[in-house]
């Protein structure tokens, strides 16, 4: 039982996580009509500037920050020098253009940081267990990654729907044209939101930095997961993202971790040892198939596209 | 179909001349690297060629085109491991096995359209590379090495380097005959058709599902067999060859060499991998040349090298 909250928890907070990145990703395809490989890319520096920025002023919360900002600038220039050129061609340049975006960020990361990874250190006061329930302890860190996630999807909900760039951001999702029309500066108004998006990516990146290690390529894998999850979300829609980033999380989660059990009842050992592996990672995908049988426009599509 | 003389088609004609006397050029040279990088490059032409069926011509955009390099190179793989080393056996296996993945994939995916489609074929390509990194029996991560190459009759021996290569480019024509005749046949122009507006080919009675369903077995099908190829060639195979990043260089050589051009693939792959291997001659971080130059492609240069040839003209 001790195990199953636990890992309920780890579900929780990896869904979470992937809902920032999967949130980035379908804002910038619902108002821009944009589809973009390289927010792994952005992910990786957030990550990258994270380790750097807290070696530097040897305190984690402060470069995370910093580094926020700097993937929130990164994503500002990447929109101004390169996407802004892709908008209203067809979708196979941007699956290309982006494709050799990845290939630069890949190449000058290794370039500038090398190809041997970093880590970023927790500091002790995040690197302990808390007792959330009589018996249960659980990561202070992991926790905290689900508190911060909490709060940055109550924030996004709150400037999308109750403040007036949010106005602008939805009126832009349905109709560009307009938009430009009634005197708005649409143009500013996509660099912000990719750089929004971008700090999204960034801030998953950062935040998954302590638990695995910052290494080249580390937003790819990841990447495929949000593009799962934009697709059972329905491309465009935000509480779409965050329901299908929940569903991927746990799904994912509880099912490395207890398939293979699951399996053993049913089949011999030897057996659900080679199937379960395979099978586990099957899940995700198996679900997305299931959703695209009865929803072919995932389940909260924003309608149009 | 007369074939007038264009100087895009004597380029065609002066690359297809160029790749029949490689192997000539390349014992004369005593070039034996030549060879295996242009073997390589003829197999790869050939995956480029089968995605352009269903890219260039069907619009239908697979960003998962990989798996069937690495379903066909599997089947070939474990059949060698379980001690079945006849060709007749492995490249059937491998054409069945990657055709049905299409059938199944294909299904599913072409219920959607757009953006939808780029990712579920992506999503889909990635479960089935998630699987076999899961093949614990056959190397997992770390791939299986192929001890030999499939076995034919007598006289063909695909051991021998120059009797592979041609081989491949016997295939590779034989694709691109295959995909001269289908675009130009009914079948083909149904298909196009449905690339321009799907909604007017049903209203005029086509059933363009099922149409663009084939379609995609057939463009799997042919990959498997550029897979089934590449394992002999590398006599190694690994999840690696089916991972995304290598979908997104079949998209490449397609769009470099030019998007709906029978031929235009095959320009793709040996630009693409010359130039790979060009650029990583200069500099160890030869991508960061590339991916730039992947976007001046796309914002200045579309229709690709295709594009280019059929302006020479006017």
């Amino acid at each position: 039982m001790t195990l199953f909250i636990e890992q309920c928890l780890n579900g929780l907070q990896f869904g979470l996580l992937l809902f920032l990145l999967a949130a980035g990703l379908t804002l910038v395809f619902g108002i821009m009509d944009l589809v973009n490989l390289a927010h792994g890319s952005l992910y990786m520096v957030g990550a990258y500037f994270a380790a750097t920025f807290a070696a530097w002023t040897s305190s984690f919360v402060l470069g995370a920050v910093l580094a926020l900002g700097a993937t929130l600038l990164v994503g500002m220039v990447v929109e101004v020098v390169v996407m802004r050129r892709l908008y209203g061609r067809d979708h196979l340049d941007h699956v290309l253009g982006t494709f050799g975006l990845i290939l630069f960020f890949d190449e000058l990361v290794r370039l500038i940081w090398g190809p041997e990874g970093l880590s970023l250190p927790l500091p002790s006061w995040l690197n302990t267990a808390i007792t959330i329930m009589p018996g249960v302890d659980y990561s202070a860190y992991k926790l905290s990654i689900i508190i911060v996630s909490l709060v940055v999807a109550a924030f996004l909900y709150v400037l999308v729907m109750k403040t007036r760039i949010g106005m602008l951001i939805r009126a832009g999702a349905t109709n560009r044209e307009m938009v430009g029309a009634l005197g708005v500066n649409i143009k500013l108004l996509y660099t912000l939101v990719f750089g929004l998006g971008a700090a999204l990516a960034g801030l998953a990146g950062l935040m998954q930095a302590p638990i695995l290690t910052v290494q080249i390529g580390m937003g790819e894998n990841i990447l495929i997961l949000a593009f799962v999850i934009t697709v059972i979300g329905g491309i465009g829609s935000i509480r779409g993202a965050l329901i299908a980033a929940l569903f991927v999380g746990f799904i994912d989660t509880l099912g490395r971790a207890f398939f293979p059990d699951l399996l053993r009842m049913v089949f011999s050992k030897e057996v659900a040892a080679t199937a379960a592996p395979a099978l586990s990672s099957m899940l995700i995908y198996l679900m997305m198939a299931i959703v695209l049988v009865v929803k072919p426009e995932g389940l909260f599509s924003a309608g149009g596209k | 179909m007369s074939v007038r003389l264009t100087p895009r088609n004597v380029v065609v004609a002066v690359l297809f001349a160029a790749l029949l006397l490689l192997p000539f050029y390349a014992q004369f040279a005593n070039d034996r690297f030549l060879l295996t990088l242009f073997t390589r490059i003829v197999i790869l032409a050939m995956a480029a060629v089968s995605l352009n069926l269903i890219l260039g011509f069907g619009g239908m955009m697979s960003f998962g085109h990989a798996a069937y390099l690495g379903i066909g190179g599997y089947a070939v793989g474990i059949l060698a491991y379980e001690g079945v080393g006849s060709g007749f056996i492995q490249w059937p296996v491998a054409l069945l096995s990657s055709a049905l993945f299409a059938l199944v994939i294909g299904a599913l995916s072409l219920r959607t359209r757009g953006v939808y489609f780029i990712m579920i074929t992506l999503a889909f390509a990635q479960m089935a590379y998630y699987v076999i990194s899961g093949l614990a029996r056959y190397g997992g991560d770390d791939g299986l090495t192929i001890q030999k190459r499939s076995l034919f009759v007598a006289p063909f021996d695909l051991t021998d380097k120059t009797q592979f290569y041609y081989v491949c480019l016997a295939l590779l024509f034989a694709s691109l005959y295959l995909v001269w005749r289908l675009v130009n046949s009914r079948f083909g122009l149904v298909i196009q058709g449905a690339r321009s507006n799907d909604a007017r080919m049903r209203a005029i009675g086509f059933p363009t599902y099922r149409y663009k369903l084939v379609c995609f077995v057939i463009a799997g099908t042919l990959c498997g067999l550029a897979g089934a190829l590449l394992a002999n060639h590398t006599d190694f195979v690994s999840p690696a060859m089916m991972y995304w990043t290598r979908s997104g260089d079949l998209i490449i050589m397609v769009v470099l060499g030019g998007m709906g051009s029978v031929t235009g693939p095959v320009f793709g792959a040996v630009a693409l991998l010359v130039l790979e291997e060009a650029l990583s001659g200069i500099t160890e971080y030869w991508q960061i040349i590339l991916g730039p130059l992947l976007l001046l492609v796309v914002l200045f240069a579309r229709g690709g090298i295709d594009g280019l040839l059929a302006k020479v003209r006017s």
